[in-house]
């Protein structure tokens, strides 16, 4: 297995977050992570990547125990992560952002930036612009560029449609299965439920800390517990 | 004599004290991007690498008459060298000591205050013991004398010296910053060390190099005021809160705002010591700080590390 987590338990302070999640990434999967406002999805991504320790339980990637991995080897190991709210380098070009992403391993910089280019035209006109200065959408490509930029075996997501156009979400998520393609297994956190559930493999749903649901994506489309929580249709009942 | 006669020569004094302060101000503002922390012991990482430098020429230095030309450019190079090195350890030690203890623990603002508070005295208190409570002078390394004019002012070859090194190092901390992978980590680091660390960004590697670095530029910057205004156990403190000035007057965490509120700095005491009494200087400097800062409160060119190069 790429990605597990096994029983997993993370807390601020003296308040849980996670209280033993369970959760697995295969290679070439995409997998979402689905849930409510403060349900521990972006805690979970930030365990694995190493800036949250678990209290509890373990996280394994290709098996490997990452508790006593510091966090800025995993780059390294193949897991690029593009943070909730984007975070780009707001004082650093969209090169210089980009060159941020080849941090770890600066041998491929010339093939990745062309290769973020051809795929997010865009970001090729503004190279040499500010990361501040550009809009949500084109932030969000740059997120995603700069995690490419790694060369990843796994890609966490962050809720990348997050407050974006319907369009650009279009856009956003066809790179992500363009990504997946290429060889890249995805976990993906998404408010956006439906289309999350079109493009993954598999799905989560945490709820307090906890996973509530799992399943297919196509599962969990149908699933009447599903659309009523996040997709807010009302299943009659009785 | 007025003003507008002395105009050029103030420039010339004024420049070389600047370029010193610019310096100095780095160490400040890098620690302050990459840790939010004002290091206050800086001043006294300067102190102890103008000793270093100090002891060093003193050491190399031949008896009898005033060395020249291969031999003072060799140690002005050795005063600046061990300068740094000194400057690099003391900094280093510092931070090791002072600082990362507290950073292990999530200590509160107020602990790396008190730690910094303590280091400086701590190091004030030792080098007057050990090097003595009075001034000790830089021997002679070349004949001073005026090696040309600008507009009617005199440059001498202390002048030259001064400038020529300062301004050397603060071209290739420049480029360092801008153009290097230790650079681009110190800027992602002060921007965002969480996104940092998932770029794969050894934030304590980062932090301690910054020391280092902050170190270097002091110790070397210590050497090359020793060598106009000699050293002592407490010669750090007014440098030390003129450079601190300097680099909240360009915006702290700036690097370019750090070398330009220095330079600044140096030329509005020069010009406003002779407008007004030597012994004004310092309050001159202190009412353009608070001036500049009532208008703008972020410094001249903002508080962003990353914009900066
Ligand atoms: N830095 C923090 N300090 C304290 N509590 C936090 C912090 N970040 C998140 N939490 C809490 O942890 C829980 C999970 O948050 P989060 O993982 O951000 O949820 P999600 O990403 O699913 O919206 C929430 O109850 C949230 O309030
Ligand atoms: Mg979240």
């Amino acid at each position: 297995m790429l990605l597990e987590l096994a029983d997993v338990e993370v807390s601020y302070g003296a308040i849980p977050a996670l209280r033993g999640v369970r959760l697995e990434v295969a290679e070439g999967e995409i997998v979402t992570l689905l849930g409510a406002n403060g349900a521990g999805k972006t805690t979970t991504l930030r365990s694995i990547s190493g800036l949250l320790r678990p209290r509890r339980g373990e996280i394994y990637l290709d098996g490997r125990p990452l508790s006593s991995i510091p966090a800025h080897t995993l780059v390294g190991l193949g897991v690029s992560h593009v943070p909730e709210g984007r975070r780009v380098f707001a004082g650093m070009t969209v090169r210089e952002n980009l060159l941020m992403g080849a941090y770890h391993d600066r041998r491929h910089v010339r093939e990745g930036t062309e290769r973020v280019f051809t795929l997010f035209p865009r970001l090729a006109e503004r190279a040499s612009q500010l990361g501040g200065t550009l809009s949500g959408g084109e932030q969000q490509m740059l997120a995603i560029g700069r995690a490419l930029m790694s060369r990843p075996r796994l890609m966490l997501l962050d809720e990348p449609s997050m407050g974006l156009a319907p369009r650009i979400i279009q856009t956003i998520f066809e790179v992500i299965v363009e990504i997946n393609r290429a060889g890249v297994a995805v976990l993906l956190v998404e408010q956006n439920a439906v289309q999350a559930l079109r493009i993954a493999h598999r799905g989560y749903v945490l709820e307090n800390g906890q996973v509530a649901l799992t399943g297919s994506g196509a599962d969990l489309l149908a699933d009447d517990r599903v659309r009523q929580a996040y997709l807010g249709e009302d299943i009659p009942t009785g | 004599m007025g003003f507008a006669d002395q105009f050029w020569q103030l420039t010339v004094d004024g420049l070389m004290v600047g370029s010193l302060y610019a310096v100095i101000a780095l160490g400040y503002t890098l620690v302050y991007g990459v840790l939010q922390l004002i290091n206050f012991a800086h001043s006294e990482v300067f102190m102890l690498g103008a000793f270093g430098g100090l002891f060093a020429a003193r050491g190399l230095l031949p008896g009898g008459a005033t060395p020249s030309g291969p031999a003072s450019v060799g140690l002005v190079a050795a005063g600046l060298a061990v300068g740094a090195a000194c400057g690099a350890a003391a900094a280093f030690i510092l931070e090791r000591v002072a600082y990362r203890p507290l950073r292990r623990r999530s200590a509160p603002r107020l602990a790396y205050l008190i730690s910094a508070i303590g280091a400086s005295l701590f190091a004030v208190n030792l080098a007057g013991k050990e090097f003595g409570r009075q001034n000790v002078p830089v021997p002679d390394l070349f004949t001073n004398g005026t090696l040309f004019h600008v507009f009617g002012a005199q440059v001498s070859t202390q002048t030259v010296v001064v400038l020529g090194a300062a301004v050397v190092m603060l071209v290739l901390l420049d480029r360092l910053v801008a153009r290097t992978r230790l650079g681009q980590g110190i800027r992602a680091v002060a921007q965002d060390a969480d996104t940092a660390v998932l770029m794969g960004v050894n934030v304590e590697r980062v932090i301690i190099l910054t020391f280092v670095i902050g170190g270097l530029l002091a110790g070397a910057g210590g050497f090359l005021y020793a060598m106009t205004f000699n050293a002592s156990y407490n010669m750090g403190f007014v440098p030390g809160v003129k450079a601190f000035t300097a680099a909240v007057l360009g915006g702290i965490g700036n690097v370019r705002g750090a070398m330009l509120g220095g330079i600044l700095l140096g030329l509005v005491e020069s010009y406003g010591g002779y407008v007004f009494q030597a012994s004004y200087k310092d309050v001159i400097a202190f009412l353009v700080l608070v001036g500049i800062l009532m208008v703008r409160p972020s410094g001249l060119l903002g508080v962003r590390l990353g914009r900066a190069a």
